[in-house]
């Protein structure tokens, strides 16, 4: 797997940037030297999952509202690449900033529907926009419908062997800014803020925290990284249909992934994401696809019951820090 | 007219078909120390929470400071110098003593620079007042029930309040520990902050307020100074079960 120098809760942007720096050095390095291109699938799909995890998190680990729909988010943003490119051919830039946009509003859009109320309508509105988006697209001809769409991959571009390095090297930035966004927010007042809303909401009002603006704020970063992990997926598979676009695993997968790594800190998404993905690629090789959701739940279950805090929480209480964040 | 910081007229709240509070108006002036009465269920709390935004009214007006803030947000309030505590504290609880009073350092005081601003330093200077320095970096899950009350202070002087809405921030204390938070109170009241404090502890209001409302079934039923009240036979035969 992917070497990540910046796993470690590290203060200070300095470490934090050349950490980064190195990680997308590595991966463009690694698309010279690995040969077996399997490699590149599968580490395409961890750093998915680190995109979408740290998207979950920004709004459900800081701010404590849960997204069960990320699967439509993601869904959402595939099918937004497959009509730009069955309509416009669209390059792949384009297609990223529009799905961006497009699940950015419909996070803003949920958000701005529910997040007056308590957290748990928010919750259930996630679950019915998932069941909203699939049927549009089952029913949306010029996607594919419930048949699916073939979606040709252009030739590699010069320095890259085939398209699927290119992909790998895509979503290991996408990865980086998605991490680089979330340390951002969580370092800023908007963390604290946010984490304030969690606490108590009530309170975060009556101390100056604008509590609507700022949830709005984060679903839609939320749901715009959502769909930015889901738009390279289309190119990335040559085929989308609808039930492995909307598959229960990423909605399964965007949570579990930062409840298990630990949702305090953009660390514990990428941590969740790298041991769970790489666990899941391997369930699914060695023995079949359909465990890799019951290995998910099994551990999910284990955490949730055992370790709360994920594993971010149980390093922080095995060192004995647990005032540091 | 002049003076009046906090003006509320009329103000109706209805939950369903109950009135909880019907056309109450009331005004408190500037650096009053104003003491809030009354049986359980009266509309106090509710009261409180039309002021500070928690609540919007369904009839009638909020003035604060010359300003109609009916329509405003709670944090919008706040940003304006309106802070309150709340009857069962509220702390947030995943942080430390010093970055629960940050939050309102950073949302209010500190909101159009925050660059230059020690904000760590601040609230630290802030939880001493309150004497509660050496539990800065404390979780808040570790706290007695004074210390609690105490925090929730800190918070809301960090706001830098022109009026402080107080909800019960005694109850469930020792007597000793009511002397101790009156004196903090009183202390914040010198230096020239507007208090509104709702209370059930008698000997906390008559030695805190320069004026007293008594509230009854959503309405104030008598206004004056604390002698007067705990004189007065309706206040006795409703409230103060004489």
């Amino acid at each position: 797997m992917v070497e990540r120098p910046a796993h470690c809760a590290v203060k200070g942007w300095n470490r934090f940037v050349v950490g980064a720096i190195a990680m997308l050095v590595v991966a463009v390095l690694l698309t010279r030297v690995v040969g077996n291109e399997y490699f590149f699938f599968a580490g395409y799909v961890v750093l998915q999952f680190i995109v979408l995890a740290t998207a979950w998190n920004i709004l459900g680990g800081y701010a404590g509202y849960v997204n069960f729909g990320s699967g439509a988010f993601f869904a959402a943003g595939a099918y937004t690449a497959v009509a730009l490119i069955k309509a416009f051919a669209a390059p792949l830039l384009v297609q990223l900033v529009v799905a961006a946009m497009v699940t950015g509003l419909m996070g803003f859009a949920i958000g701005a529907m529910t997040l007056r109320l308590r957290g748990i309508f928010f919750s259930i509105a996630t679950v019915a926009i998932a069941v909203i988006c699939e049927t549009i697209v089952l029913n949306w001809d010029f996607v594919g419908g419930a048949r699916g769409a073939t979606v040709l991959q252009p030739p590699a571009p010069a320095f890259f062997v085939s398209y699927a390095r290119l992909l790998f090297v895509i979503m290991t930035l996408l990865a980086i800014l998605a991490v680089v966004l979330a340390r951002y927010i969580e370092i800023s007042r908007i963390g604290r803020g946010l984490r304030a809303i969690r606490d108590s909401e009530e309170a975060a009002e009556s101390v100056g925290v604008p509590t609507l603006k700022l949830k709005l704020f984060a679903a839609t970063v939320s749901g715009a990284l959502m769909g930015i992990a889901g738009a390279p997926f289309p190119l990335y598979m040559n085929f989308i249909e609808p039930n492995s676009a909307f598959s229960l695993n990423y909605a399964v997968s965007a949570l579990a992934m930062p409840i298990i790594g630990g949702t305090a800190s953009w660390a514990g998404p990428v941590i969740g994401a790298v041991l769970l993905g790489s666990v899941q690629q391997i369930v699914t090789v060695t023995m079949s696809s359909e465990l890799n959701v019951l290995v998910l739940g099994l551990l999910l279950v284990a955490f949730v019951v055992a370790a709360p805090e994920g594993i971010l929480g149980l390093a922080r209480r095995l060192s004995g820090k647990a005032g540091a964040r | 007219m002049t003076g009046d910081l906090l003006e509320v007229d009329a103000v109706t709240k209805r939950f369903g078909g109950y009135v909880a509070l019907s056309e109450v108006s009331l005004s408190v002036r500037s650096g009053e120390r104003l003491g809030i009465i009354g049986p359980n269920g009266s509309g106090k709390t509710t009261l409180l929470n039309c002021i500070c935004g928690s609540l919007h009214s369904d009839g009638g007006s909020i003035g604060f400071d010359g300003v109609d803030v009916t329509r405003f947000a709670a944090y919008r309030r706040a940003r304006m110098g309106i802070a309150r505590s709340f009857q069962v504290p509220r702390p947030f609880s995943s942080m430390t003593l010093a970055e629960n009073v940050a939050v309102p350092l950073e949302y209010v005081t500190h909101r159009q620079s925050l660059h230059g601003a020690d904000v760590s330093a601040e609230a630290r200077s802030i939880l001493a007042q309150m004497g509660l320095a050496d539990k800065a970096d404390a979780q808040t899950g570790s706290l007695t029930q004074v210390d609690l009350r105490k925090l929730e202070l800190a918070r809301t002087m960090a706001v830098r309040p022109r009026l402080l809405v107080l909800d019960e921030v005694m109850a469930g204390l020792s007597s000793v520990e009511v002397d101790e938070m009156l004196e903090i109170i009183l202390g914040l009241s010198r230096q020239g902050v507007t208090i509104m404090m709702i209370e059930h502890i008698m000997r906390a209001i008559m030695r805190f307020s320069e004026r007293v409302v008594c509230m009854d079934a959503g309405r104030v039923m008598a206004d004056g100074p604390p002698d007067h009240i705990v004189q007065d036979p309706d206040v006795q035969r409703i409230y103060l079960g004489v």
